[in-house]
């Protein structure tokens, strides 16, 4: 649904092909392009109107007649700007010099605060500390209920008792003492900003418990209201930092920018599940990326390179040059990307690829069979798989505990991917070619390194494997991971 | 079998992995680009504080006030100018930014044709295209049968307020003496089950549940079949939030359908529940949920906010999916009809 903006700006800066300097009219239209993309992403109007007026004011005059390629090179300034905006200040919870340390969470309803108090809490006893959970919506009905039965599954102490919302707060203070618990985390119930009632219930607990973080859940989800909440909620009880939740969606999250602008405090923490463990720090790198529709791509990277050892992308990036690839290669990547966690949620941080495949269903075990497969192979069918006649195949079928009708498959399906790579691989030496003219001339040149997998080969029922096109930004975008 | 597919990607993340390498090292000898200005360098600290601050200067003054673009609009002639402010309008409002074009471009149609428009026409006959676009013979009725069991089936991601829903919804029902059984189907999120129990004793509903953790969707069967003895009039089933985009918890939604579709007929709405503060995303919610569970019908929740809730614009014109209820607070009655006129009141009509 989402275009991501790599393909728009490549759109625009076709035209431009060729021409120096970018001039204010070209970077109008840059930035109605970037406009059109925060606003996909929910950033709130005003916010990406003040957000572009910095990217222009850094774009225009811009030279891209030496740039490699244009369009990555506003996303690069697109992208700098967004982490800068996301990031600024590094978020870290105020500890308080004498305990208990507290935590306020307010927000919306639905947020997602009593899942995130219970998460906190789980983070900072593996930290070490000595968190109460304690209770203060007495508003939804079993809102306590769930609070108490989280605490029991991270075995936290958990309080509610009193009156109200405020009678609970102060008193689980003193149980905090009681129990010499070192940080108390209150989940408040959720709560629309134009609730005075409410609202000044929200400041009456805030001023009993004196919290030290106060923070505001909101979703990665919501849409141009998130400034008005971020808005009231600080104006009512001082907001100190924010945890977005929900970003395990596909929600690009513009929510985020739209806080942080306003608020002008860090976001701390990113709900990524339903499970208690699912909350991690928040990266604005991997947010900017996100907002603008360009996958998880930083997350991706850093998975791969801590799974693929050294002799491995050796070994790849001599794949991507020449085109040969043999079975063994392809049983050291298939292990590797094992490693890198369920094959759905690596798909997942990679961007370009399309949603019906992102949905494919993916039977884990299956990747398991074609590893035995190959693993029936001797060292030399592995290399040559022309080798692999009827007598072979049967034992390898035997050996691998499936059918010859598995391994067959499988050795058609590696025919396939063979004929890919070879494309690649003529791509990749015309692309050497191309780099090695075009760093004469200074004239534009697109390297795209993955970019062969968008053109040719067939996929055979993939669907539609154009949309493998968005990869061509991948390529590209790796200069922004900055080869150093 | 997806095998290929499977085999496509790994290929694809080792290859892409192979670029980035071959990238970092220069092998394609590809010249870098000189002219970026390094990150240091280019963020404006001193300037960013004093934009923040003035932009929430402005925000807090505009913030519930569309109503002022409106008054600024209505007293002057036709211009681009015009065109932008409605559009900030809309966009304010979630509507997204396809669905806006869309109803600007028949405005200015529609101004083209007229002479001497003014502002306040744009303004009557944007409200017109909305109103038009919502209107569109669509039924909004919650459907029940006659003389046999009904079942509504509520769906939505987390937290966008589907047990409370159900809550009023009972209510609503057991008040017009109907019998109600509410089936406590979301078995995942610690104490749903005590949340619906607590609406089954506050409107005199039955209730089938289970511990948590048990499976859905024998919860369903169950309550299909408890609603069926004790000759129930209309069961709600209470589903455990999903994000659309988790493939197996959708699946485990296309199963529960399948057990109330065991008894012909009897699954007569399958609701959709969506947060009006939700944004673009809702969009892709509603065509995920709808691919999987055959959606009926919206119930637009949270309206009481300042939320405009303008994404059901969005799904009602790219899906034909219509809202038939709006939830406007937590207690019992705060659950209405959806009106289209007060719906488009709300967007232009805002007080300050």
């Amino acid at each position: 649904m989402f275009d991501s903006l790599s393909g728009r700006l490549d759109g625009i800066f076709a035209k431009l092909r060729g021409r120096g300097r970018l001039s204010e009219r070209d970077v109008e239209e840059v930035a109605r392009e970037i406009r059109q993309a925060l606003l996909e992403a929910d950033v709130n109007v005003k916010v990406a109107r003040s957000f572009i007026e910095r990217v222009k004011s850094r774009a225009i005059g811009t030279d891209i007649r030496e740039a490699l390629n244009p369009a990555q090179q506003i996303i690069k300034i697109v992208h700098e700007e967004l982490v800068s905006a996301l990031g600024g200040e590094t978020g870290k919870l105020a500890v308080s010099s004498k305990p208990p340390t507290v935590i306020l969470l307010a927000g919306l309803q639905g947020s997602g605060k009593t899942t995130q108090a219970a998460k906190l809490a789980k983070l900072l006893k593996s930290q070490g500390r000595h968190p109460l959970l304690v209770g203060a919506d007495l508003q939804r009905l079993a809102a306590v209920e769930q609070l108490r039965v989280l605490a029991n599954r991270i075995d936290v102490p958990f309080f509610s008792e009193g009156a109200d919302p405020v009678a609970v707060s102060r008193a689980a203070l003193d149980e905090a003492a009681r129990l010499g618990r070192n940080y108390v985390i209150v989940d408040t119930a959720g709560r629309l900003q134009i609730d005075d009632t409410l609202m000044a219930e929200l400041k009456a607990v805030r001023e009993a418990v004196q919290s030290h973080n106060t923070l505001l859940v909101i979703d990665a989800m919501t849409g141009q209201e998130s400034v008005n909440v971020a808005v009231a909620f600080d104006e009512a009880i001082g907001i100190d930092g924010v945890i977005l939740t929900k970003i395990d969606g596909d929600a690009r999250g513009g929510a985020a920018l739209s806080v942080k602008e306003v608020l002008g405090k860090p976001i701390l923490y990113a709900g990524t599940g339903e499970k208690l463990d699912e909350f991690e720090v928040f990266h604005p790198d991997r947010m900017a990326g996100r907002i603008l529709g360009m996958g998880d791509v930083m997350s991706l990277i850093e998975k791969a390179e801590q799974t693929f050892d050294q002799d491995q992308k050796d070994r790849a990036e001599q794949i991507m040059r020449d085109g040969e690839f043999t079975l063994e290669d392809f049983l050291g990547q298939l292990r590797s990307v094992k490693k890198m966690g369920p094959l759905q949620n690596v798909i997942g941080m990679m961007p370009g690829i399309p949603k019906e495949m992102k949905n494919a269903d993916i039977d884990e075990r299956e990747l398991g069979r074609v590893e035995a497969i190959i693993c029936s192979m001797t060292a030399e069918e592995r290399l040559k798989p022309a080798l692999i006649n009827g007598s072979r195949r049967s034992r390898i079928a035997a050996g691998s505990g499936t059918t010859t009708v598995a391994v067959n498959n499988l050795l058609k399906q590696f025919g396939a991917m063979q004929q890919m790579m070879k494309q690649m691989g003529v791509m990749g030496k015309v692309m050497q070619k191309k780099a090695k003219k075009g760093s004469k001339k200074g004239s534009r040149v697109t390297p795209k390194g993955t970019k062969p997998i968008a053109g040719k080969p067939n996929f055979g029922g993939l669907g539609r494997p154009g949309d493998f096109g968005d990869l061509s930004g991948l390529g590209d975008f790796g200069d922004l991971l900055g080869p150093k | 079998m997806e095998m290929l597919v499977v085999f496509v990607l790994i290929l694809v993340v080792a290859g892409f992995l192979g670029a980035v390498t071959l990238r970092r090292r220069g092998s394609l000898q590809i010249e870098q680009p000189s002219v970026v200005p390094s990150t240091a360098e280019a963020t404006p600290d001193t300037a960013a504080p004093v934009l923040r601050a003035s932009l929430k200067e402005r925000l807090g003054k505009t913030r519930l006030s569309l109503a002022t673009y409106l008054r600024n609009i209505s007293g002057r002639g036709i211009d681009e100018s015009v065109y932008e402010e409605l559009e900030e309008m809309l966009l304010l409002s979630d509507v997204g930014l396809p669905t806006t074009t869309k109803l600007l471009g028949a405005v200015r149609g529609k101004i083209a044709a007229t002479q001497g428009a003014t502002g306040e026409d744009a303004v009557a006959m944007l409200r017109a295209e909305i109103e038009d676009l919502l209107l569109v013979g669509v039924d909004r009725s919650l459907k029940t049968r006659d003389g046999a069991m009904s079942v509504w089936l509520f769906v939505g991601v987390n937290g966008v307020g589907k047990t409370t829903t159900i809550g009023k919804l009972a209510a609503r029902h057991t008040t017009d003496g109907q019998t109600v059984m509410l089936a406590a189907a979301d078995t995942f999120r610690a104490a749903a089950s005590e949340q619906l129990t607590k609406w089954a004793h506050k409107t005199g509903a039955e209730i089938v549940k289970a511990d948590e953790g048990a499976d859905p969707s024998a919860v369903v069967f169950d309550a299909m079949a408890s609603a069926a003895s004790k000759g129930i009039d209309l069961l709600l089933v209470d589903t455990a939030g999903r994000l659309h985009t988790k493939h197996n918890l959708m699946s485990e939604l296309e199963k529960l359908r399948r057990i109330i579709d065991r008894n012909p007929g009897a699954l007569q709405e399958v609701l959709l529940v969506i947060d009006a503060t939700t944004g673009q995303n809702g969009l892709e919610q509603a065509k995920q949920f709808a691919e999987t569970a055959e959606v009926t019908g919206i119930i637009l929740t949270k309206l009481d906010g300042t939320a405009k809730g303008g994404i059901v614009l969005a799904i009602q014109a790219e899906l034909g999916l219509a809202v038939k209820a709006v939830g406007i607070g937590e207690t019992v009655t705060d659950l209405i009809d959806f009106e289209p006129h007060e719906f488009v009141s709300a967007i232009f009509d805002s007080e300050d």
